[in-house]
Parts: C-alpha cells; structure tokens; sequence
C-alpha cells in the first residue's frame, strides 16, 4: 500500500516486535528473574555437589556388588539381616541421640553461665570456650587418643596416683563407646552453647521483668520465659547436630576404626569399611543412606513447628 | 490497696552517676501520681526502685507500712504495666493475664472468675484465646493493664504505658486508665514525659529533673504556681514564654518591668509588695502564650498592650498560635482565629499581667 502501512504476510510487524522486545526486557529486569540469575551459580553448584551425588548414591545402592545388575533393596534388606549392622544401628542411635542431649544440656547451662557473666570476662570465657569447636577434628581427635591410650595416657596416670588400675579406654566395647560420646560432646557443646547464648540475649529482658513482678522465682522464669522463647532455637540446633552426628566419620575411625568387635561403628564408619575397605561399594552406599528418610522426616516436623511458633510469636 | 513512701532514696550507678538523688515522696492510698520530668530525670529509675527492679543505693521504700528496700518485686505486692506492654508472646491473652495467678496457686474457678471480670472491664473478652501477636497496639496495651489488675495489688506502677501508641489512641487509653482507676481506686505510680498525660490523669504530679523532685502538686496548682522556672516552662502546652527582664519603678508610683528599650509593662498592683524586693535585679518575665491574645479595647485591670512584629502565623482551627522574637526570645501568642495576623507586621496583643511570673534569673526560682 502506497501509505506504507502495509505488512509482508509472514513477516513478524515492526510494532509487534518492538513489543515483543520490550516484554523481553521487562521479564530480565523482573526483581524474581534477577534473583534467580544471581542465584543461578549456587543452584548449579549445589545440583553438581549435592543432588547428583546424592542421586548417584541412591542409585549405586540399588546395584550388585559388581555394579553390573540392579537388585532393587536387596541390600537394605540384606544389611538389616545382619547382626554387624544391627549393632551399628544401635551404636548409631545411642552415639548420636546420647551426644546431642549431653551436648544441649551442658551448651545450656554453659550458656547461662556465660549471660551472667559480665561483659569483657564473658568474651574471654566465649573464646575459651569455643576452642573445641574450632580446632580441627581430626586433630584433637587424635590427642583424645593419646590421653586414652591404655599404657601412657594422662588418664590413666592420674587413676594410678589415686591408686586405681588402668582402665583400657578404648579396648571394652561400652567404654568405647563412652570415649567416642565423650569426644563429641566435648567437641560440639561450643555450638549449642554459642547458639543458646544467642538466643538467651535475643529474650528480652521485660519479660522476666514482668514475670518476677508477676510471682515467678529462677526455676519458673526459666520454664515460663526463656524456654518457650528458645524453643526454636533449641529445635533447629538439635536437629542440626542430630545431622550432623549421626553423619561423624572423624571420632570413631581416629579413636576405635569401629572396634572393639564393631560395637563402636556408626553409619559413616560403617559404610567407609563396607563401601572403600572391602569393595562392595553398592552396599557402602546403602549404609550411608540408611538414615536418610528417618532424618529428613524428623527435619520436616521439626521446622514445620520451627515455622508455625515463629508465626505465632512473632511481633 | 496500701500507701507508697519513698525517703531520701539514691540510686548510683557504677562510676558514680547519680540517677535519682535523694528524693522524698508520700504517696497516699487510692492516690493517682504521676512521675513526670524529660528523658533522663530518674522517673522511671524511681518506678524500677518501687518495682524492686532496681537496687536502691541509699534510703528507704515503704509499702503499706513495710520497709521493702531489700523485698524481692514478686512480694512486694505491686503490679506493673511496661511500656513496650512485656506480654509474653507464647502465652494467649487469658494466660498471659492468668499468669501471675498460677504462680501464685490460685484455684481455676477464682483465676477464671478475675480474669473474665477484669477482661470484661477492659472489654478485651472476644481476645482471651489470642495470642499477642494477632492483637494491636491499644488491645495489647489493655491486656498488659488485665494482668496487672487481675492480681488486684496494693500498688499499680506503669512506666510510660502509652508512648507506643499512636496520638489518637493515646487520648484514647488515657482515657480508658483514668476510668479503670476510678472503678478499681488502687493506689498507682504512673510515669510519663508527656506533661499532657500527667495533667490528665493525676490526683498530683511530680516534676523531675536531674534526679531530684522539683515539685510536687495538683495539676491545677503546677500549671498556676510553679515555683520554678523548670517547672513553669514544662508545664503547658505550648511552653510558657521567658523574658529576660529587670524590674523598675513604674507610673504612678507602681513598679514596672522593663524587657526591652521599647517594651516596658506595668506590674498589677497586687503584685507590687511581692516584687518590689526585687527592684534591680535581674530577672525573667514568664507569660503563657494563652495569657497573651489579641488586642480589646475593653481592658481590664492588669491588661496591658503590647505591639509585637508578627514571625510565624499557625492556624490550629479553634485557636492560632502567632509566633514573635523580643530581642532575640522567642515568644508565642495564642489568638482567637478571627484574628489578622501576617508575618512582619506589628500585632497590638493584650497580656493578662495578672498571671505573669516573675523568676530569679540565677536561680530560676518563682518569687
């Protein structure tokens, strides 16, 4: 048409593109798609180092030993047969439940104690304190084993100058054990007390203004005030050390590689002897995935009533 | 319901500050008093020692006839209402104003019974099964006074209850606690920065300022006799108007005060023998802005004119507010809003010199 308003059919109009491309523009200058492409390089990380291994396990346990032919949950059901891994279940249970309680009561009351000390003699204590937590694992681990060893031990030494015999630390199944507890109760107490101590600050001091003025002595102004306000904290940072126990490779392996008679072996442990030391690899990974729903079913219920008591007393 | 005395109490906190410096203060039964002073007067430091929340350096704090200096808050009888309302958050309405009560072993039917009643009285029963959070600033307010009256103690202290809210719902609570202390009469200690508030609420208001009592007395007699300057320019609203001044011999052989070259104004008669000592001196005229106002041909005794170039005009509705400078001092003017007032012009205003105060320029005292 001689007014140049025609369009060339199949030919996309010069007013439609343009509005094709400004809705481009508008949907990467969209505060979600800026988000997602600033979080993309994390996303990538994390499916490239946490879901594909994880998946892969899921699958590497699903195969024979020689990884040539899928048996489906025959290794689960295989593992649960044997006496060996029914112990490591128990020792498992009983390592990690026992840690965590020791770790939350003794991270409590530390805790206190540190909110009541004053201000420059706390922060010399929180520093203190919070050594365990900071020097590597594998390294204080390893002077625990000294002062157990049966013959040269402080331990031991310090038993002798009262008189009483050497006791073999790590050679006795349930005094093995105890070590083993002991070391991550020593090493993960910091956390739980760094945390309760944040959150002991984080109640505000009316509160317990209102409630001595209300009737209530030291015992009720903690069940009335500072456990309700803590309970979230307490929640996620018991069921992060849950994780994070039932998961210790370090202690066990340092201290007793599981012995004596296997009664030490937690899943890690477990699996790491299983999977890399005899080559079954398939059953290594059925070990190490054992607790997996068990856990992410307690994670689920813990931070849904996480989020429903923020939601409640939040102001 | 019991009577409050605070005698010669200090609080001193490490380094030497001295927060609250010997105040002496009887506060009767049934009586309503408030604590009122600027930040940092020890008002609320003095509430805290009544609490039993703060320790006490020196002196001595009676309740009902009890020495309790060394008395722990929870038995010391007393009820206390925050500002920030210290509802415990994980706890609904009817626990938290039931709170106080277990701890103290009450049965449930007679926990049940007080909590309604004085649910009920505060109109918060749709709210018992609440919790903090999904209430509002005035409904949390109301639970925090149901806590404190549930309990029904010889004393209630609140501590600047209403800052939190809102202006409108301010005058609002204000209103409410006045009636609420009507109905349940227990003696209270309430403290406020807002001069409005203690005006309106007390039976008598205690003025503070850097930690000592500059006055004590009904509203009626701080707004009307302040005996001194401090007291006189933070009671009322707007501030009362200072003029450095020296008082001199005046017409007719009465006395004057001479503010500026151009601005002398007579002293009332009545007033000649109380001012007359002060001849020569220097001292500061105070005059409230209401006590300054437009112009009347029909004076009366005591009212002079005065002509003042205009600053600032601020139409309020009911009322103007018409701002001046008398050499250098700011002055304001409250005018009947049919009044011509235009900044830079020269206003004619009357000044009622028979509510002037005349202070000591050295020591702010009244005389």
């Amino acid at each position: 048409m001689a007014d140049g308003t025609s369009i060339p059919i199949g030919v996309m109009a010069p007013g439609r593109s343009a509005a094709r491309r400004g809705s481009m523009r508008r949907f990467a200058q969209r505060r979600s798609t800026v988000g997602f492409l600033l979080c993309l390089p994390l996303i990538l990380l994390i499916a490239g180092f946490v879901i594909y291994p994880a998946f892969y396990a899921i699958y590497l346990s699903m195969l024979n030993k020689k990884m040539t032919t899928f048996v489906g949950l025959s290794n689960f059901t295989f593992l649960l047969k044997r006496h060996t891994f029914q112990l490591v279940i128990f020792q498992s249970c009983l390592f990690a439940i026992t840690s965590v309680i020791l770790k939350a009561l003794i991270g409590f009351i530390l805790a206190h104690l540190m909110h009541n000390i004053p201000g420059k003699t706390q922060r010399i204590w929180r520093g203190l304190l919070l050594v365990p937590w900071v020097i590597p694992l594998a390294m204080s681990t390893l002077t625990w084993w000294w002062m157990f060893d049966p013959s040269y031990s402080a331990f031991n030494w310090i038993l002798n100058q009262f008189g009483i015999a050497s006791v073999p630390w790590l050679g006795v199944g349930w005094i093995a054990r105890f070590c083993t507890i002991t070391v991550n109760v020593w090493f993960g107490t910091p956390f739980f007390m760094i945390m309760y101590l944040a959150a002991l600050k984080s109640v505000p001091e009316q509160l317990y203004e209102a409630a001595a003025i209300d009737g209530a002595g030291a015992l009720q102004k903690l069940f009335f005030v500072t456990l309700p306000m803590m309970r979230n904290i307490i929640a996620i940072t018991v069921l992060f050390s849950l994780i994070v126990t039932f998961a210790d490779f370090d202690i066990v392996r340092i201290l007793t590689s599981g012995g004596p008679q296997d009664m030490t072996h937690v899943f890690a442990t477990y699996a790491f002897q299983v999977g890399i030391q005899s080559g079954d690899i398939p059953l290594g990974a059925s070990v190490s995935l054992f607790m997996f729903p068990i856990l992410a079913f307690a994670a689920f219920f813990v931070l849904r009533g996480v989020t429903q008591r923020t939601k409640e007393i939040a102001t | 319901m019991a009577e409050v005395s605070v005698r010669k109490v200090v609080k001193e906190y490490d380094g030497g500050v001295q927060a609250v410096k010997g105040i002496d203060l009887d506060i009767a039964d049934h009586e309503f008093v408030v604590l009122v002073g600027p930040s940092g007067c020890g008002k609320s430091t003095t509430l805290r020692m009544i609490a039993g929340l703060e320790e006490i350096t020196g002196g001595e704090i009676w309740i009902d006839g009890d020495v309790v200096n060394d008395v722990p808050p929870r038995d010391r009888d007393i009820a206390m209402v925050f500002q920030n309302y210290a509802l415990y958050p994980h706890m609904s309405v009817f626990d938290n104003m039931a709170f106080g009560l277990k701890l103290r072993k009450f049965p449930k039917d007679e926990i049940k019974r007080r909590v309604d009643e004085a649910a009920r009285i505060l109109d918060i029963v749709p709210l018992l099964d609440r919790k903090p959070r999904a209430l509002s600033g005035g409904q949390r307010q109301r639970v925090a006074m149901g806590r404190a009256i549930v309990r029904n103690p010889k004393v209630f202290l609140f501590d600047e209850p209403l800052s939190n809210l809102d202006a409108k719902l301010r005058v609002q609570m204000r209103t409410e606690i006045k009636k609420v202390h009507q109905t349940v009469r227990t003696t209270t200690v309430y403290v406020t920065h807002d001069q409005i508030e203690a005006m309106t609420l007390a039976d008598r208001v205690v003025v503070m300022n850097h930690g000592v009592i500059e006055q004590v007395g009904t509203p009626n007699d701080l707004y009307h006799h302040p005996t001194t300057r401090f007291v006189a320019g933070f009671i009322g609203s707007p501030a009362m108007n200072f003029l450095p001044c020296r008082v001199q011999d005046g017409a007719n052989g009465g006395l004057a005060v001479r503010v500026t070259d151009t601005l002398t104004v007579p002293i009332p008669a009545a007033r000649a023998d109380r001012y007359g000592a002060f001849k020569g001196k220097e001292m500061v005229l105070g005059i409230r802005p209401e006590h300054l106002f437009e112009y009347h041909e029909q004076g009366k005794p005591g009212w002079t004119r005065v002509d003042l170039p205009v600053d600032v005009v601020e139409p309020m509705g009911m009322e103007t507010m018409v701002h001046f400078f008398v050499d250098g001092a700011p002055v304001c003017a409250r005018v009947d809003p049919a009044t011509h007032a235009a900044p830079g012009e020269l206003m004619p205003l009357t000044a009622d010199l028979n509510q002037m105060h005349l202070m000591e320029a050295d020591t702010g005292k009244v005389v």
